[in-house]
C-alpha cells in the first residue's frame, strides 16, 4: 500500500542541516516511489531560492538537492501563499513550479496526508 | 496500533529525547506496538556507548537500550547522520580505518530506506525534536 507522506519544510537553506535532511528524506521516500509531497513554510521559503551560491559557506548548494525532486517523481510541491507574500517573493523567483496554498488549502493538505513529518 | 518514532535531538541537549523516550515507554504500557524507532540528525548521539553521564543523571543511550532488549524493538541510527558525528559500528571503523568503534549494541546503522519504510509499515509515526 502506498501511503500519502507529507514532509513540511520550515527551516531556512543554511544555518542548520535539518533543512537539508528533510530533503533526503524525500529524496529517499521519492526513490522508493511513494507518494510525496513538500510543503515550504515560513522561512523554509528560502530553500526555493533560484540563486543561491553556498561557495563561501563551504557547503552544499541547497538548491541543487531541491532540483533532484523531480527526478525521484517529486512534483507535488506547494509553498504557503501568506509567507511568499510576507517576503515579497514571486513564484519566478524560485527554482521549482510550485503551488501556493491558503491556510484552509495548507489544512487540507496536511489532512489528506497519512504522514506529515514536520522540519 | 502500530507506531514508528522518529527521534532528531541529541540526548542531554533537548528535552524531546526524554519526551521520546517516555512516549514510547507509554505506547507499550497501553498495549500498542512500536515497529521502529528511526534516530537521525543529531538523534544519533542516542546511539553511542560511550556517553558517560553523572551518577545522580540517567544514561539516555543505555535506557533505548534496555527498552529495546524489554521489547525486542528495532532500533535503527541513520549511517550518515552516525558517521558524520563519530557513531560508527565495527565494519564502519574498518571501512574508514577509525580506531574504534562506539555503536552501543542493540542499534544497527542503515540508511533512510528504514524511515520510509517505517512510515509505509507504520499506523502513525511521531517525530520529536525537530
Amino acid at each position: 500500500m502506498n501511503k500519502k507522506l507529507l514532509i513540511i519544510c520550515r527551516k531556512p537553506p543554511y544555518g542548520n542541516s535539518l533543512a537539508r535532511e528533510a530533503i533526503d528524506i524525500a529524496l529517499a521516500a521519492g526513490a522508493f516511489e511513494q507518494d510525496v509531497s513538500l510543503l515550504f513554510c515560513g522561512d523554509g521559503l528560502w530553500q526555493l531560492m533560484a540563486e543561491q551560491d553556498s561557495q563561501e559557506l563551504a557547503l552544499k548548494n541547497h538548491g541543487k538537492a531541491l532540483a533532484a525532486l523531480p527526478l525521484y517523481g517529486i512534483d507535488d510541491i506547494y509553498v504557503q501563499a501568506d509567507a511568499l507574500a510576507e517576503r515579497q517573493l514571486s513564484q519566478n523567483e524560485l527554482l521549482l513550479p510550485v503551488k501556493a496554498l491558503s491556510p484552509a488549502e495548507i489544512t487540507a493538505l496536511i489532512d489528506s496526508a497519512d504522514t506529515v513529518l514536520n522540519f | 496500533m502500530k507506531f514508528s518514532l522518529l527521534v532528531l535531538a541529541a540526548p542531554y541537549s533537548d528535552q524531546s529525547v526524554g519526551t521520546a523516550l517516555r512516549f514510547a515507554q507509554t505506547l507499550l504500557q497501553q498495549g500498542h506496538e512500536i515497529f521502529r524507532v528511526f534516530f537521525y540528525h543529531n538523534g544519533v548521539y542516542a546511539s553511542n556507548a560511550l556517553s558517560t553521564a553523572p551518577q545522580d543523571e540517567a544514561n539516555i543511550p543505555r535506557q533505548w537500550q534496555q527498552l529495546a532488549q524489554d521489547h525486542n524493538i528495532d532500533m535503527v541510527s541513520c549511517i550518515a547522520s552516525a558517521l558524520k558525528r563519530g557513531v560508527l559500528d565495527e565494519s564502519e571503523a574498518q571501512r574508514y580505518d577509525q580506531p574504534c568503534h562506539n555503536l552501543i549494541a542493540g542499534f544497527e546503522l542503515s540508511g533512510l530506506g528504514q524511515l520510509v519504510e517505517a512510515s509505509a509499515q507504520s499506523d502513525r509515526v511521531v517525530s520529536f525534536g525537530a
